[in-house]
């Protein structure tokens, strides 16, 4: 399944929220009518959802209804429901009354194209219940899931509930979540819950909201100013994946030539080796028509992961970011880019990966946060990726950290190092005070360690990395490997699944 | 705003080049340059040829090797002409300038210190060991930094290093504004009307300043000018000014006495700080003057030549934007008499080199003398385009001993050279306020027709705190001026700097701007024009039109291509079959509806696309002549004819009925457009006639 998948509990018994559910829509069966007529008026009643003054509520939250979604997200026209005659089976409460009653329940689903690509959909109705968990809103997800499953195409959940519609059941899940800013809260419990366990004095927002969740969490991938540019973005996402893990990465018409040189690349990294320089220029220069669909972006900044194209392939990009934290691993940035680099090697993506790691980050809060347990997830997933994998060294790359960045010794298909590369076991300060610790010469020593580490040398000689290149032609060269390598094939000896540190 | 529409201007002309829809094109087209970027200096090399200069003697032995004591475009700039004459070249450089293009230019390149330039490329110390070091014959200074600098001048010669600029007497005399002012005086060249001698206090300031303009024939100190003056019983406005100043600072102009010793206070202040000497000058202040400074040329062996003028006074902040030469507002006579009053003053001091001499020009061509630049000016390349001379290899020539080749007669002014200093900043904030960063994307347009780009950046650069915030200097070159200003527009079109802030949007809107185009300009230009700072293109209705057609087509096109994959899925894809795409565009908040179409008749605009060859060549083709429908006779729609009037050769009356069709159930009667005799009848009754056919026609 592809990205925006969401597991949702099915079967769930039914329990009224609390508040009126009134509505005004519903006028049906009070005299004979014809079964057309009966299903052109459940039809008109499904379209409304709530109702118009529930739709009036929800605009005036600054959201869009869950059939406006889906017509911004899906193709002009292309949108088939399935369901839309399914309404709740709960009795209780005085729920069986027929304005309890809502055709197609608290969801919309079916499916239609994006970019005429195959999608399978559902989108969440606030205005009817609260958008809230039902079992008939399961069922009608699991339905259109089990068929996305048999014809091997993707199902993007716009989720917009309040939450179940009973108490039991349902977790918070951290899919490609598409949260919307300042609109959007996601919690397991909310600020009651936790003011009542913990004590804490926590806002909805705080607790929640876009900003947590996209900068401290990282349960979501990406926030967005609004439902609009969110369901932009996604239409633009969606091109970077292919349908199914099945599938190979879509290729798109290309207009940048694969051979075009960067000539601003070669003076890219400072001559200072401490001087911090941004990434994503690099990345931007390399990449198709400067296209790069950056996930997570405010969060674990010292790496950065992303979609973007080469030669009009998808490509999925991994880079340490010397301008925050110097680039070095750490907890939340091993764990970030793991998960990345698994979600690439699940759907056939390759990964590119640049390197200027100085190591990982010092200190105890590191060390018992479980340094060693969650940068081995990074070294793992780098390990265990078949995807083709292509690596540039740009800068530095030291010890530990080094080895885990997709080197030569995780089985990197191609791993390049540019002249300014440094790749040694620390820097050159750090490395003559251990050796030379208490020497009077320190200087000297120092001079003579950057002369014989302090450069790609040392690792061209051993082939661990398999060309030293000017950074001008990067892109023509990484194209041309990834043309060779999309036959790349890796047999694995049989196993029940892999067993990632976690 | 500007920017957009420049940039689509851009696209615009990228898409033109073929079938390919536009944002494909823009793509490509920006992308395939940069792979031809060795091509397109082949073609820069043609250009500089075709602008540059009298060719090199290589039997005429100067140096060995130069070392340029400078940076970016100005270093390139020499190190260009010593390629070509044979010459060595040695690079001075800080720490973050290592790998910068002067650098690389230059044979070898020596580190003098760190960013600071107070502790490089003015570390003198550094810098003569350089010299020592690498047994530089010669030290070309470029402008700014050393280059009037007597004391480095001074130390050259103690090295038996030969300075390319005047020798250190004549950088003395017209370095400092009093001493120039008074030599000026004694050359009969006209000055302005002022004190010449250093103000001592606030209070003698506003003496001085109330005195200017009245006559003290006792004395001689002071001048009376037929002038603008405001009030007629004191010299204001006056212009206080450092003696040791230049490029504005230690500047200010007074109105009443207040605002005198105000400004004398502020300025000694500036000058103490900026250049160390707190001496100050009180002139009159010239309202509303042009800026025109004439190149000079002189040797060692007492020639001089005037090179023409140049026109610079698009300026802000007391710093030139825009220059051309010749100036649009100069007679040949003015021109003479200008270049005759430099030429004395420039043997007046012996000067060996090239130099500039600057006036202030009054609205009735008066002019005055304003100072003497002792060096390479920034602008210089316009006077090479319009006379054909390499300044930088006639200032190594005459620096070796060997006199002037050229008479003054032999100065011509070929054409039209048009410059814009390009700068790192944003044209928003006080007409530009430096922006730092590195230069992402960057690509000159030299690829287009006499157009001459001196830079010392690349793809790659940063634009640091350091330095000047110039990125290169863009120079036109035409026939005439309105040939300069459109190959400026189309290269101002071209050039793609992205990475940081750029005046790019500024430096078109003035080169287009109506006054400008008359060449009704003068140092106040800017803040006339734009009263409340520059705010940016005002789109016309019909540009608007265009920017939400390309905008809207762009946007159409990478939807379609969204959909364009290589790939055989096994899920097909099913494509969009639109016809008709709503858009609505945001631009300046405000939201316009367009529609796209590729059928029906919902089309906005009528397009005809040609390549821009067949566009040139398409005005040779003939204009279709309009039909003489007087005396023809068509039928306007399919009917059969029912009767014809007229035989051939009778004579018909305007008005008269010639024939009847009839269609659609109706009669129609076809009267004669004109009176004359039928020539001939191409119907007869009965006849069934599609619309358009020639019924009758008449002699």
């Amino acid at each position: 399944m592809a990205a925006a998948v969401r597991v949702l509990a099915a079967g769930a018994r039914l329990r009224v929220l609390p508040g009126g559910l009134s509505t005004a829509v519903r006028s049906l069966c009070s005299q004979p009518v014809s079964v057309n007529e009966r299903i052109e008026n459940k039809r008109r009643a499904a379209l409304l959802g709530g109702g118009q003054r529930r739709i009036e509520a929800q605009h005036k939250r600054g959201k869009l209804t869950a059939r406006e979604r889906i017509s911004l997200l899906l193709d002009p026209g292309s949108f088939v429901e399935s369901d839309m005659f399914v309404e709740h089976r709960c009795a209780d409460f005085g729920m069986a009354a027929d304005k309890n009653k809502f055709p197609g329940d608290s969801v919309v689903t079916g499916h239609g194209r994006i970019h005429g690509r195959l999608v399978y959909i559902f989108s969440q109705d606030f205005t009817v219940f609260g958008g809230s968990l039902s079992g008939a809103h399961a069922q009608k997800i699991c339905k259109i899931m089990d068929q996305a499953l048999t014809v091997g195409a993707p199902v993007i959940g716009l989720n917009d509930s309040g939450g179940a519609r009973i108490q039991e059941g349902v977790e918070s899940l951290a899919g490609y979540a598409d949260i919307f800013l300042d609109t959007s809260y996601l919690f397991i419990t909310g600020p009651d819950v936790v003011k009542s366990v913990t004590n804490e004095d926590v806002t909805q927002e705080e607790l929640g909201g876009a900003k947590t969740h996209t900068t401290m969490s990282g349960v979501a991938h990406r926030a967005f100013e609004n439902d609009v540019d969110a369901l932009c973005n996604l239409r633009e996402f969606f091109n970077f994946l292919p349908l199914s893990n099945q599938d190979p990465a879509p290729i798109r018409e290309c207009h940048d030539p694969s051979d075009r040189l960067v000539p601003e690349l070669d003076t890219v990294v400072p001559l200072e080796s401490t001087k911090a320089y941004d990434m994503v220029d690099i990345v931007h220069s390399v990449v198709d028509e400067r296209e790069f669909f950056e996930i997570m972006p405010h969060y674990a900044k010292n790496i950065i992961v992303g979609f973007a194209r080469m030669n009009g392939r998808t490509v999925g990009i991994v880079g340490n970011q010397p301008k925050v934290a110097s680039g070095c691993l750490d907890i939340n940035s091993s764990v970030k880019g793991a998960r990345f680099v698994r979600f690439c090697d699940a759907f056939n993506i390759p990964l590119i990966t640049f390197v200027d790691v100085p190591g990982f980050l010092p200190g105890t809060a590191q060390e018992y946060g479980g340094i060693i347990r969650h940068g081995a997830k990074l070294l793992y997933a780098f390990a265990e990726a078949t995807v083709p994998k292509v690596t540039v060294i740009t800068r530095k790359a030291y010890g530990g950290a080094y080895d885990v960045m997709s080197s030569k010794h995780l089985c990197g298909d191609t791993n390049y190092a540019w002249p300014t590369a440094e790749i040694a076991v620390m820097g050159a300060k750090g490395a003559v005070e251990i050796i030379f610790k208490g020497h009077e010469n320190v200087e000297a020593a120092q001079a003579e360690y950057i002369e014989k580490f302090a450069n790609p040398f040392p690792a061209a000689v051993r082939g661990f990395v398999d060309d030293i290149i000017q950074p001008s032609i990067t892109r023509a060269r990484i194209c041309r490997d990834l043309d060779v390598l999309v036959s790349k094939k890796v047999h694995r000896p049989w196993r029940k699944h892999a067993n990632i540190p976690l | 705003m500007a920017g957009l529409w420049v940039g689509a201007v851009a696209l615009v002309t990228a898409g033109r080049r073929g079938r390919l829809p536009p944002q494909q094109l823009m793509r490509s087209a920006a992308l395939r340059t940069l792979k031809h970027v060795p091509h397109y200096s082949r073609q820069h090399l043609l250009v500089s040829r075709g602008l540059g200069s009298v060719g090199y003697d290589p039997s005429e032995k100067t140096f060995d090797k130069i070392l340029i004591a400078n940076r970016g475009e100005i270093a390139c700039r020499v190190i260009k002409t010593c390629k070509k004459m044979g010459i060595k070249t040695v690079a001075i450089h800080s720490d973050a300038d290592a790998s910068s293009v002067h650098v690389k230019m230059a044979d070898e390149a020596v580190c003098v210190g760190p960013a600071p330039t107070s502790k490089s490329y003015l570390n003198m110390d550094a810098i003569m060991e350089a010299i020592k070091k690498t047994r530089a014959q010669a030290v070309h200074p470029g402008y700014g930094f050393l280059s009037e600098n007597k004391e480095f001048a001074k130390c050259l010669a103690a090295e038996d290093v030969i300075f390319i600029g005047p020798d250190t007497h004549a950088i003395q005399a017209m370095g400092d504004k009093i001493e120039s002012k008074l030599l000026a005086k004694k050359a009969n060249v006209n000055t302005i009307p002022g004190f010449d001698g250093v103000v001592k206090d606030a209070d003698e300031a506003v003496r001085i300043a109330r005195e200017i303009g009245r006559v003290d024939e006792e004395e001689g100190l002071f001048q009376l000018m037929v002038l603008e003056v405001h009030s007629p019983r004191s010299g204001y406005p006056v212009m206080i000014k450092a003696s040791a100043g230049g490029g504005g600072k230690g500047m200010r102009i007074a109105w009443d006495d207040e605002e005198t010793r105000d400004g004398f206070r502020f300025s000694s202040q500036e000058a103490a700080s900026s250049f160390g000497d707190d001496r100050l000058l009180i002139e009159k202040f010239i309202d509303n003057p042009r800026h025109i400074e004439i190149q000079v040329l002189g040797d060692k062996h007492g020639n001089a030549l005037w090179l023409n003028e140049r026109e610079c006074s698009i300026q802000r902040r007391n710093q030139k934007v825009v220059e051309e030469a010749p100036s649009i507002f100069l007679d040949p006579e003015t021109r003479r008499a200008m270049g005759e009053q430099a030429v004395a003053l420039a043997k007046a001091v012996k000067y060996s080199s090239a130099g500039t001499v600057e006036f202030l020009v009054d609205s009735k061509k008066n002019f005055y003398f304003l100072e003497m630049n002792t060096r390479l000016q920034v602008e210089h390349p316009v006077t090479e385009c319009i006379t054909g001379l390499d300044l930088v290899q006639e200032m190594i020539r005459v620096a070796k001993g060997y006199p002037l080749r050229h008479k003054q007669a032999d100065i011509p002014i070929n054409g039209w050279a048009v410059e814009c200093r390009v700068y790192a900043e944003d044209p928003y904030k006080s007409f530009g306020l430096p922006s730092v960063g590195r230069l992402s994307q960057y690509q000159e347009p030299i690829h287009l027709p006499g157009v001459r780009v001196d830079s010392g950046i690349q793809p790659g650069s940063d634009i640091s705190i350091y330095y000047d915030p110039m990125i290169s200097k863009l120079i036109t070159y035409g026939s005439d001026r309105t040939e300069a200003l459109k190959r400026m527009e189309d290269a101002l079109d071209n050039y793609v700097i992205r990475g940081v802030a750029h005046n790019i949007a500024l430096l078109r809107e003035v080169i287009i701007n109506s006054r400008f185009v008359k060449g009704d300009i003068n140092t106040k230009f800017l803040s006339d024009v734009y009263p409340d700072g520059f705010k940016g293109h005002t789109l016309t209705e019909n540009e608007r039109k265009q920017l939400l057609a390309i905008a809207s087509s762009l946007f159409v096109a990478s939807q379609l291509r969204a959909q364009r994959f290589q790939e055989h899925s096994r899920v097909p894809v099913v494509k969009l079959d639109t016809v008709k795409w709503e858009l609505s565009i945001k631009l300046h908040d405000e939201d316009y509806t367009v529609t796209a179409s590729n059928s029906g008749s919902t089309f906005s605009y009528k397009v005809h696309i040609l390549t821009k060859l067949a566009a040139e060549l398409n005005k040779f083709m003939l204009k279709k002549v309009a039909e003489d429908t007087s005396s023809i006779l068509r039928s306007p729609m399919p009917g059969v004819v029912v009767a014809v009037s007229v035989a051939p050769g009778d004579m018909v009356a305007e008005g008269q009925e010639i024939c009847v069709i009839e269609a659609m159930k109706m009669q129609n009667s076809m009267t004669a457009g004109k009176t004359g005799k039928v020539k001939s009848v191409q119907c007869r009754a009965g006849d069934t006639v599609g619309e358009g056919d020639l019924l009758v026609e008449l002699e």
